[in-house]
């Protein structure tokens, strides 16, 4: 009974992840361009932390997204954040910080997946006045922190977790990044940090798809062996295949052994989508070269949503 | 003049006893930021955050929004130069109540360029959210923090160390936006920050001996700059307004108070004494000061240029200076 159980959770994961990518594809094909490999590379990710790793309460944010009503101030203090999507902040619930805020295309389809988020807000996308900002920040949709310029979530999430530390709750900080930001130096500031405060209470899935925006990773600036250095600089590291929908959520358990915990899930940054295989080497955004290519991403678009079960 | 040893290091200790919110991060210069001391009173507040500011930004910043209020100490150059994007992004933003106390503002250390803050109130006035406080005595140091703590914001304090004069009465405490008036008059209007506050005192004497009729502010709010009385003094100062600033030119004191000449329509001459859009290089601070022309001589050439008078005044005649032990017993660190 019990194996029929999980069996169902993974299958929920799975639709979820497959209908995140369609979401963004469809997306991509109204507005003529997107963010379509990160998609493919972290669906199951985001599907999995949000249905079943991460411990968030109810969202206590409207459906539709409010409007940009200005930045941050001492006269606009109580704005509103992004992160009242994943829920509110008691001390057993987890908290999500994210960090890559180019991939917000991904995480407002997760959110719309998961129901903390109206489907029409994809339409809000990139438009004048909205907070669906194509690069998303504190004020969009599931964006609790000011991230996007790369590196600097990890010591926010260091600084979150040792205030909860400080603060006697239980809940965890969660980080989703990806690999092309480990050639941030800060990065391995705050794994060092994180390490020497023994904060265990962080836990970081990196995306690693080997894409960044000139091209492949390993070809713009070699980050590897994230394993080794991970370890040196004092982290518990788990490596996944980070399509395993059982394995990424395995990965997750807490240990309390004084060491962040860092998830490097493996993913294929053309996962569902085979036509991306001719953009190779550079996926980081796909607009279509002619009119052409865009049906051929249509026909699949179609073929795909045959495949899965829509609500 | 009364010269109080390490001001901070002890107010900072008995202030920070009844705030338990009130955390400290430091970058690998605690004894040279006077927290030492604090760190042994306080151990399960403090944070050594080591050699690695751009995290120690972020880490705040994370404290910060859980209801810490992170007292950050390293040099001032240190909290904006090397991590600016960090601040800007992480703390100043989100309007973060993170407590930037910058050391050795200026050209206050004979660690030459790489540690001189000399551009970080053009920088941080052009940062939104941003408070910028600047002391310039032993009272200044000793009072700013209940200005600080109030400010629901991220604010960068010019802070001085070790052996600091007492300019003002003890019992005349550092108040926001609020500048100190030393003297009023109305031949001249002399804005002064920091260290250069003490420099145009040493010359005050002999100005009043000329008789001379001058307005002196000390300004210790850099940001936001409308203090009323600044724009009072500017307006009745019949020759024109100097200001001295231990900065850069450009961007600091003497650009807001250009910006402010000409929003209010007032045409009068303004002289800027501060570094002229120059880097700075390791050398005692009274010859630095003599270099490149922050020191109370160059007040009173800026003054006589101004009203085209030549007073005669030599070295000679002004206040003694006063000198700083190089190695002094109140600074526990060679830097």
């Amino acid at each position: 009974m019990e194996k029929e159980t999980s069996k169902a959770w993974v299958k929920e994961i799975q639709v979820a992840a497959q209908r995140i990518r369609i979401r963004v594809l469809e997306h991509i094909l109204r507005n003529n361009g997107g963010y379509m490999s990160q998609a493919c590379s972290s669906a199951e990710l985001f599907a999995a932390l949000y249905l079943k790793i991460m411990k968030l309460g109810p969202s206590i944010a409207p459906l539709t997204p409010l409007r940009f009503e200005g930045a941050p101030g001492p006269n606009n203090s109580n704005y509103f954040r992004g992160g009242a999507y994943n829920g509110e902040l008691k001390p057993d619930l987890d908290q999500f910080i994210f960090s890559p805020s180019h991939y917000a295309l991904v995480l407002y389809a997760a959110l719309i997946e998961v129901g903390r988020l109206a489907p029409e807000a994809m339409e809000e996308f990139n438009q004048d006045g909205s907070t669906v900002e194509m690069i998303g920040h504190e004020h969009s949709p599931g964006v609790d922190t000011t991230t996007g310029s790369l590196g600097q979530a990890i010591s926010q999430a260091g600084g979150f977790a040792l205030a909860r530390k400080l603060l006697g709750e239980s809940g965890r900080v969660w980080v989703f990044m990806t690999d092309g930001e480990c050639q941030e130096g800060q990065v391995w500031e705050a794994v060092n940090a994180m390490a020497f405060y023994g904060l265990d209470n962080v836990g970081v899935y990196v995306d690693v798809n080997g894409q960044q925006c000139d091209g492949e990773v390993k070809s713009v600036m070699k980050v590897e062996p994230l394993k080794d250095k991970l370890e040196a600089f004092g982290a518990r590291v788990i490596v996944v295949d980070g399509h395993d929908v059982q394995a990424l959520v395995a990965a997750g358990e807490r240990v309390a052994d004084q060491r962040p915990l860092f998830v490097l899930a493996y993913t294929d940054p053309i996962k569902n989508i085979p036509l991306l295989e001719q953009r190779r080497p550079v996926l980081h955004y796909l607009r279509f070269k002619s009119e052409q290519e865009k049906l051929e991403y249509q026909s699949l678009y179609e073929e795909l949503k045959e495949m899965v079960p829509w609500k | 003049m009364e010269i109080v040893s390490r001001p901070y290091q002890n107010k900072f200790i008995e202030w920070s006893k009844d705030k338990p919110q009130v955390i400290v991060l430091s970058a690998d210069l605690t004894n040279s930021c006077e927290i030492g001391e604090w760190s042994k009173a306080y151990p399960e507040r403090f944070f050594s955050m080591g050699l690695s500011e751009q995290n120690m930004m972020g880490f705040a910043a994370g404290l910060a929004r859980r209801g810490f209020y992170p007292f950050l100490h390293t040099f001032a150059v240190f909290l904006y130069r090397r991590p600016y994007d960090q601040l800007a992004m992480s703390i100043a933003y989100p309007n973060l109540p993170v407590r930037l106390i910058g050391f050795l503002p200026g050209i206050t250390t004979p660690g030459g360029i790489t540690h001189q803050a000399t551009d970080d109130i053009a920088i941080l006035r052009a940062t939104p959210n941003m408070t910028i406080l600047d002391c310039g005595d032993a009272t200044d140091v000793e009072t700013v923090l209940d200005v600080i703590q109030v400010i629901d914001g991220p604010v960068y304090v010019r802070m001085l160390r070790g052996e600091v004069p007492r300019l003002f009465d003890k019992n005349e405490p550092f108040k926001f936006n609020q500048a100190r008036a030393l003297s009023w008059g109305t031949d001249v209007a002399i804005l002064s920050e920091g260290i250069c506050t003490e420099e145009a005192m040493r010359a005050s004497k002999a100005l009043k001996d000329l008789n001379l009729s001058f307005t002196h502010l000390h300004v210790s709010t850099l940001k936001p700059f409308n203090d009323p009385q600044v724009l009072e003094a500017i307006q009745h100062a019949k020759f024109g307004v100097i200001t001295m600033e231990n900065h850069t030119t450009i961007g600091g004191l003497g650009s807001a108070a250009a910006e402010l000449m000409a929003e209010n329509g007032i045409g009068k001459k303004l002289i800027r004494i501060g570094l002229r859009d120059t880097y700075a290089h390791g050398a005692s601070k009274p010859y630095l000061m003599r270099e490149y022309k922050l020191d109370a001589l160059a007040l009173i050439e800026a003054i006589e240029c101004l009203i085209n008078r030549k007073f005669g005044i030599k070295e000679a005649d002004l206040q003694e200076i006063r000198l700083d032990p190089v190695h002094s017993a109140a600074k526990a660190e060679a830097l």
